[in-house]
């Protein structure tokens, strides 16, 4: 007996098992997430005096990587939905861009890491620090992951789409759900780190 | 006259084990790297009771030290080297450091493995009629980070100064400024977290998608509910305890002050953290994991308990949609109740009132819980099977666990209890002859289905009846140490203090209990690798029972049924009058005759 429903989705949830998985996943990373803002939260209502953001940290860089990060979302959805049109070229192109894109978000965070780091700004210097290079640090694992799977998806992955094209649809689909994630991350550690 | 007719999906009977679409595997991906949801559930179960019982053997050295405090311990004792034990005594860091391991192993490595990695993968989609979990290779890899988990749990016994010594609630600021062995400790857990992650979703997943033609929702017996929801529990209460591992690995690695508060001072020396922190954060974040870990270690054992009882009072459960009510209620509350594990911190009359209204809430389901299941033993003809006594004997070991556990919900109750022996005893009520007795029950239970052959009933017996008299051994004179005030974190249980000369001769008598326990394991494990060659064959479904694992094979082949099956009724219909049997399996296709 061939795993029902890999697939073709099950008529009554309307949904196939990969689709449930992934929302799960980010359910549980929901958690991982808001477990440390809630530790911003209690850190920062704890503290005597706390920094505003835009005071230690580079606002114009992080301005560019929340631009960054946002394209990489759109030519997400312009590479699965290529892949809909069974448009493989487009595909290649869009993912691939997608994957330059984190990339790039990743150059700007290393050289905003690597300044912090020059003017002796570390983890141990204050709470608020600590809070941001968590927060950053494990977002930028995300990306890491993200573009691994995106990079694997738009090469060795994808030899998938000669012989099961909805099932290579669906998972780059799914990688895009997770991508977005990763990106929407970003949306909430901006304001929260840099502007508030 | 109703007539019976076998179901298409039960009339191959005839058991052809040869299977054209899956070719035979090598010894390695069969049995080492499989991808089968049962092999795993095995692998899962096997390395679970074997952790359990390295916890026990932990908790047995411990008991050397309470019930004869500083007194060599002969034969073994020089083994443990002169760091450790020194002639043969034991040293107050080696105490702490067997008492966290112990915690941390019990709880991680070998009830919730057993649980639910190891039944939940064997039973689960044998129930729903599944041939696999949604994600076999996920499945695989959920096995092996466990696995990667309880490998760097112990070897952080090798690390200079030991393992873990903070407890297995870590809490800081010990936790941040102990040894290596801390360090190993969280990576472990991020281990076993993503483990249990990857187990969660491929629960919810299977159950959701995987669930046989005519299996709905409210036909699913309990035992699948409990796994459903305890994955859910896992998936959302986990990543918090994640995230306070990462934390805490910031505060040890990168200097960081997340725990550490202003102005620390150890042994009159000022620590080198900037501060600006809150110990009491990582509690917060600990015991919103932890609670729903309670849930997580006692659901599925009501799933197994469940089962058994129906089975064997050949009635359907009494309430059986009350039952699954109550599971989601629990499930939910236990997500609003995590700081009355903290009434000792000072939080205000506010918030202690809240989780104190939050926990009298969730005592009410888990009461409806246990209500049901003694109901349900109300005029049934009981078969009483090994199986069935560890599951009966889960009924009153339970209700002492949770009814012990009202006092400590309450703020002004708990405070005087809290750091006392009685906690311990509530706690391991709930989970040692609680669960662990519905896990015994479980194994016997489905130990044909995994073997195609009985366990000896003989031996269960010899295996039951000590152990349940030994484990109250242990734990019922904790609440009488308790109650008289002897706190939980001594380690020469109570004998340096005058006001608790009443009650620590009751130690001996506890330690005698926990070997006796140890001796009364013996018969089980000769039992477990007797019965794999030499226990009485049997047929598909030994147990008369009526789910729909019980039309599969024993063993089942890779890919489970013969032919898919399909579902006709409900769960639990048992004595259905006029039916010829006692029992009516789910996959029975009953044709009136016109």
């Amino acid at each position: 007996m061939e795993i029902p429903y890999t697939v073709a989705e099950r008529p009554d949830t309307g949904l196939n098992n990969g689709k449930i998985g992934i929302w799960l996943f980010l359910a549980s990373e929901v958690m991982l997430f808001g477990a440390l803002f809630a530790t911003y939260l209690m850190m920062r209502t704890g503290a005597v005096t706390w920094p505003r953001g835009d005071s230690i940290l580079n606002v114009p860089l992080a301005t560019l990587n929340t631009v960054v990060l946002i394209s990489s979302s759109v030519t997400m959805v312009m590479a699965w939905a290529s892949l809909k049109r069974n448009n493989f070229a487009k595909f290649r192109l869009f993912q691939g861009l997608t994957v330059l894109a984190g990339f790039g978000f990743l150059t700007i965070k290393y050289i905003e890491y690597s300044h912090k780091f020059e003017l002796g700004l570390f983890p141990s210097t204050n709470t608020f620090l600590a809070i941001y290079f968590t927060l950053t640090g494990l977002h930028g694992l995300h990306v890491i992951g993200g573009m691994a799977i995106n990079a694997y998806l738009w090469g060795p992955g994808s030899k998938l789409w000669k012989t099961d094209p909805e099932h290579f649809t669906n998972r780059v689909e799914n990688s895009g759900l997770f991508w977005h994630f990763v990106d929407l991350v970003w949306i909430f550690l901006f304001p929260v780190l840099y502007l508030l | 006259m109703a007539t019976t007719e076998l179901a298409p999906a039960h009339a191959g009977a005839a058991h052809d084990h040869e299977h054209a679409e899956h070719p035979e595997l090598g010894f390695w991906r069969k049995y080492v790297f499989s991808t089968d949801h049962k092999v795993i559930g095995i692998q899962y179960a096997v390395t679970g009771l074997l952790f359990l019982l390295f916890g026990f053997c932990l908790v047995m050295l411990m008991r050397w030290q309470l019930a004869f405090p500083g007194r060599a311990l002969p034969l073994i004792g020089k083994l443990f080297g002169e760091a450790r034990m020194p002639g043969g005594s034991m040293l107050p860091e080696f105490y702490n450091e067997l008492g966290a391991m112990h915690g941390t192993i019990m709880v991680f490595l070998g009830v919730v493995p057993l649980a639910v990695g190891g039944f939940g993968n064997f039973v689960l989609p044998l129930q729903i009629g599944a041939p696999d979990m949604a994600f076999p290779k996920i499945n695989m890899a959920s096995y092996w980070s466990y696995f990667l988990g309880g490998i760097t749990m112990l070897g952080s016994f090798f690390v200079p100064g030991g393992a873990a010594q903070s407890g297995w609630t870590s809490y800081a600021p010990l936790s941040v400024i102990a040894g290596e062995g801390q360090t190993i400790w969280l990576i472990g857990m991020i281990f076993l977290i993503t483990s249990s992650l990857l187990g969660s979703i491929n629960f919810i997943v299977t159950t959701v998608q995987l669930r046989a033609k005519g299996l709905s929702y409210f036909r699913l017996p309990f035992f699948c509910w409990a796994q459903l929801v305890t994955s859910f529990l896992l998936l959302l209460a986990f990543p918090p305890l994640e995230a306070a591992g990462i934390l805490q690995l910031m505060d040890r690695l990168a200097g960081s002050s997340f725990f550490m508060p202003s102005g620390l001072v150890v042994s009159g020396q000022a620590l080198a953290y900037t501060g600006g922190g809150n110990p009491i954060l990582w509690q917060h974040l600990f015991w919103f994991l932890a609670h729903p870990e309670v849930y997580v270690l006692i659901l599925p054992a009501f799933g197994i308990v469940a089962e058994v009882v129906a089975n064997n009072t050949r009635k359907p459960l009494f309430g059986y949609k009350i039952m699954v009510y109550s599971l989601w209620f629990l499930g939910f509350m236990s997500f609003v109740v995590w700081a009355h594990h903290m009434f000792f911190t000072g939080m205000g009359t506010t918030m202690a009132t809240f989780f104190q209204t939050t926990t009298m809430i969730i005592s009410i389901p888990s009461v409806a819980l246990l209500t049901s299941l003694l109901i349900s033993l109300w005029g049934g003809s009981i078969r009483f099977t090994t199986p069935m006594l560890f599951a009966l004997a889960f009924l009153p070991m339970f209700g002492i666990g949770g009814l012990t556990g009202l006092p400590l919900g309450l703020s002004a109750a708990d405070i005087p209890l809290h750091d006392t022996y009685y906690v311990i005893g509530h706690f391991h009520y709930v989970v040692a002859p609680g669960t662990l007795f519905a896990l015994f029950a479980g194994i016997y239970y489905w130990y044909p289905k995994a073997t195609g052959r009985m366990m000896s009933e003989k031996l269960g017996k010899v295996h039951f009846w000590p152990s349940l008299i030994f484990i109250n051994g242990i734990f019922m004179p904790m609440f009488i140490q308790g109650l008289a005030g002897v706190s939980r974190r001594l380690y020469d249980g109570g004998a340096s203090y005058d006001f608790a000369k009443e009650v620590t001769h009751w130690n001996v008598f506890m330690s005698m209990s926990a070997w006796g326990l140890a001796l009364a394991q013996i018969p089980f494990i000769i039992n477990f690798f007797w019965s794999i060659k030499h226990g009485k064959k049997v047929g598909d479904n030994p147990w008369q029972a009526t789910t729909l694992e019980w039309v599969a094979p024993s063993p089942p082949p890779h890919g489970n049924f013969l032919t898919p099956p399909e579902v006709y009724r409900g769960p639990y219909e048992y004595s259905v009058p006029g039916h010829p049997t006692d029992y009516t399996p789910q996959f029975q296709l009953e044709q009136k005759a016109s």
